[in-house]
């Protein structure tokens, strides 16, 4: 329960927005409802859909049209390398590839261990530190610039370590 | 020249509230509340030529002057979804100087008699996200927002509003319909924000690096700030260098700057000293310009730029080299818009998503023919969709064909 666990958070999203704007909170909602299992269950809908008096198919609705929202278990973290035109001139298409190989999954899939899903994304407006990711987990979103294939497994064995 | 809105280059911690204070941070906006009518702070940025930054390059001034002042309360966003690919600028503003843009805001705010702001971040910039969370709580602590500024009437709060990945929510109206908290579908124009806006009352919409030179606009004058660039379009630019150049990043330079200056002098050359085939101007919604001498001397202002048959736009410049096939260019720029068109028109939504199997089936095995079908397609779509994102997908598609005619005819089978 959203509203039980998280009084306070939920009661500071809902001030910033005027009484007749209310609706407007389901965004920051389900980032908070997305904190902990880095997905949006079907509870969790159903709770925003009753704090914001509004229904549960306008919440789901809102949580397939933006992609930083998420409505299945994937890995702990979403590493999503961003391929767009600017980035794939300074070589992230191969950088991608060889990514695949080294963690032995193809674009779209998670490892073994549940731990990493690796995904191409749109531009993250970071076009002049290609190739470049971030990574969606546990401690928010983080941007990841100038890699290259060692420094990406070296920072997986990182997070690995800090979340076990 | 030093910097007027990178100004973190030379002053490295003007992200301290004391330091952008030292440096006459705020100065500006507290003499605006307290010895300005709000239409005079629209009237210096109406006659400093400020145009929008965010890719449409409207007058700035004016665009606040359009506030509907029967109908209450107002509102004033910032547009700081940065997404368009090439476009990297409004991050480093908000990064390195974000009181000078949260400054800025307040002003704009001020003008048109706004209480609440919010800016609407792109959730990707997380991070971000929580360092502004903190700037205007450090604005309040300081007496530069809450209520009753300076001893006067007038109150202000500015909030902070994450997206959550949907490139459309740069669509003025369509970020208004998802800070409403619905799906970023752009909404029917007219009305304009300025009439109908967000909550369906007045508001005020611009793009970060718009507000960033509003403070410096007012400390210096409007005359200063037409003093700089050009006659149809004054002031500087930041310009987002990146694709095939040694070195990428921005350059916050004078309008009028030509593309060899830019690319050559600031940004180093081409990679392996390769020749400049094309440059796209505005990112990805860009036509593609192709590159000789003339159109490396170029001065770079909205309106000589549209003599190259291109819109400069948010000034995002992608340079593509002679190493770069053209069909694969144009898959890449139909992709993104296929996957960020947001299913409302249909000509947007079928169109990208016929366009992207035609430039898939050129990678591999396509005809000259498929190239005819594509073109024709991208034509279709034309002038039919409700916003610029329909218009956007198409203007690679088109000018490359069009003007690179030949390396299609080369690459596919006849």
């Amino acid at each position: 329960m959203l509203l039980k666990k998280y009084p306070k958070e939920v009661q500071q999203i809902l001030s910033k927005y005027p009484p007749e704007g209310k609706r407007s909170a389901v965004m920051p909602l389900l980032f908070l409802a997305q904190r902990e299992e880095g997905y949006v269950n079907k509870a969790a809908m159903q709770d925003i859909a009753k704090i914001l008096d509004i229904t549960e198919t306008d919440v789901a609705s809102i949580v397939r049209f933006y992609t930083l929202y998420h409505d299945k278990k994937a890995g702990k973290y979403h590493m999503q390398v961003c391929t767009d035109l600017p980035c794939a001139l300074r070589g992230a298409e191969e950088f991608l590839d060889a990514l695949c190989d080294n963690l032995g999954i193809e674009v779209g899939e998670t490892t073994s261990d549940r731990f990493l899903t690796l995904e191409a994304v749109t531009c993250l407006a970071a076009c002049d530190k290609a190739p470049m990711f971030q990574t969606q987990g546990p401690d928010g979103i983080k941007y990841h610039e100038n890699m290259n294939v060692d420094k990406t497994m070296g920072l997986i064995s990182v997070l690995k370590k800090s979340v076990t | 020249m030093s910097h007027i809105l990178l100004r973190h280059r030379e002053i490295p911690d003007i992200n301290n509230l004391n330091v952008y204070t030292k440096n006459g941070g705020f100065a500006a906006f507290k003499n605006a509340v307290t010895k300005m009518k709000p239409n005079e702070v629209t009237d210096v940025v109406k006659n400093s030529g400020l145009r929008g930054r965010g890719g449409a390059g409207f007058p700035t001034g004016m665009k606040w002057s359009f506030i509907d002042n029967k109908n209450w309360p107002h509102y004033v966003v910032a547009n700081a979804d940065e997404s368009e690919p090439g476009t990297f600028k409004d991050r480093e503003i908000m990064e390195g100087n974000p009181f000078q843009f949260l400054e800025g805001l307040a002003l704009a705010s001020y003008a048109v008699g706004a209480n609440v702001a919010y800016v609407y971040l792109r959730g990707e910039f997380w991070e971000l996200g929580a360092v502004l969370d903190q700037k205007i709580v450090e604005m309040e602590e300081a007496g530069y927002l809450g209520d009753k500024l300076f001893g006067t009437d007038y109150s202000l709060r500015i909030y902070n509003h994450l997206g959550a990945g949907a490139y459309i929510c740069g669509e003025e109206t369509a970020l208004l319909e998802s800070l409403e908290g619905k799906r970023g579908q752009p909404r029917v124009r007219p009305p304009f924000p300025p009439a109908v806006g967000l909550y369906g009352k007045p508001t005020i919409i611009n793009n970060v690096e718009t507000f960033a030179n509003v403070p410096m606009i007012l400390a210096n004058g409007a005359e200063w700030y037409k003093s700089i660039g050009t006659s149809d379009s004054a002031g500087v630019k930041i310009f987002s260098l990146s694709g095939r150049v040694r070195k990428p990043g921005n350059y916050e330079l004078p309008f009028g700057t030509t593309f060899r200056d830019l690319i050559y002098k600031h940004g180093g050359g081409v990679q392996d000293s390769r020749t400049v085939k094309a440059i796209m101007p505005a990112g990805a919604s860009s036509s593609l310009i192709p590159v000789d001498d003339k159109v490396l001397d170029t001065p770079m202002d909205y309106a000589t730029v549209r003599t190259l048959g291109a819109d400069l736009g948010s000034a995002s410049i992608i340079v593509i080299d002679d190493t770069v096939s053209m069909k694969w260019l144009i898959n890449k720029t139909v992709h993104f818009f296929k996957h960020e068109s947001c299913g409302k028109c249909t000509p947007c939504r079928e169109g990208t998503y016929w366009m992207s199997h035609l430039t898939e089936d050129l990678q591999h095995n396509g005809s000259t023919g498929d190239v005819d079908l594509l073109l024709n397609v991208a034509k279709q779509m034309q002038g039919k969709c409700l916003c610029a994102l329909g218009e956007f997908a198409t203007m690679a598609v088109v000018t490359g064909i069009e003007r690179f005619r030949k390396d299609f005819d080369n690459e596919v089978r006849a």
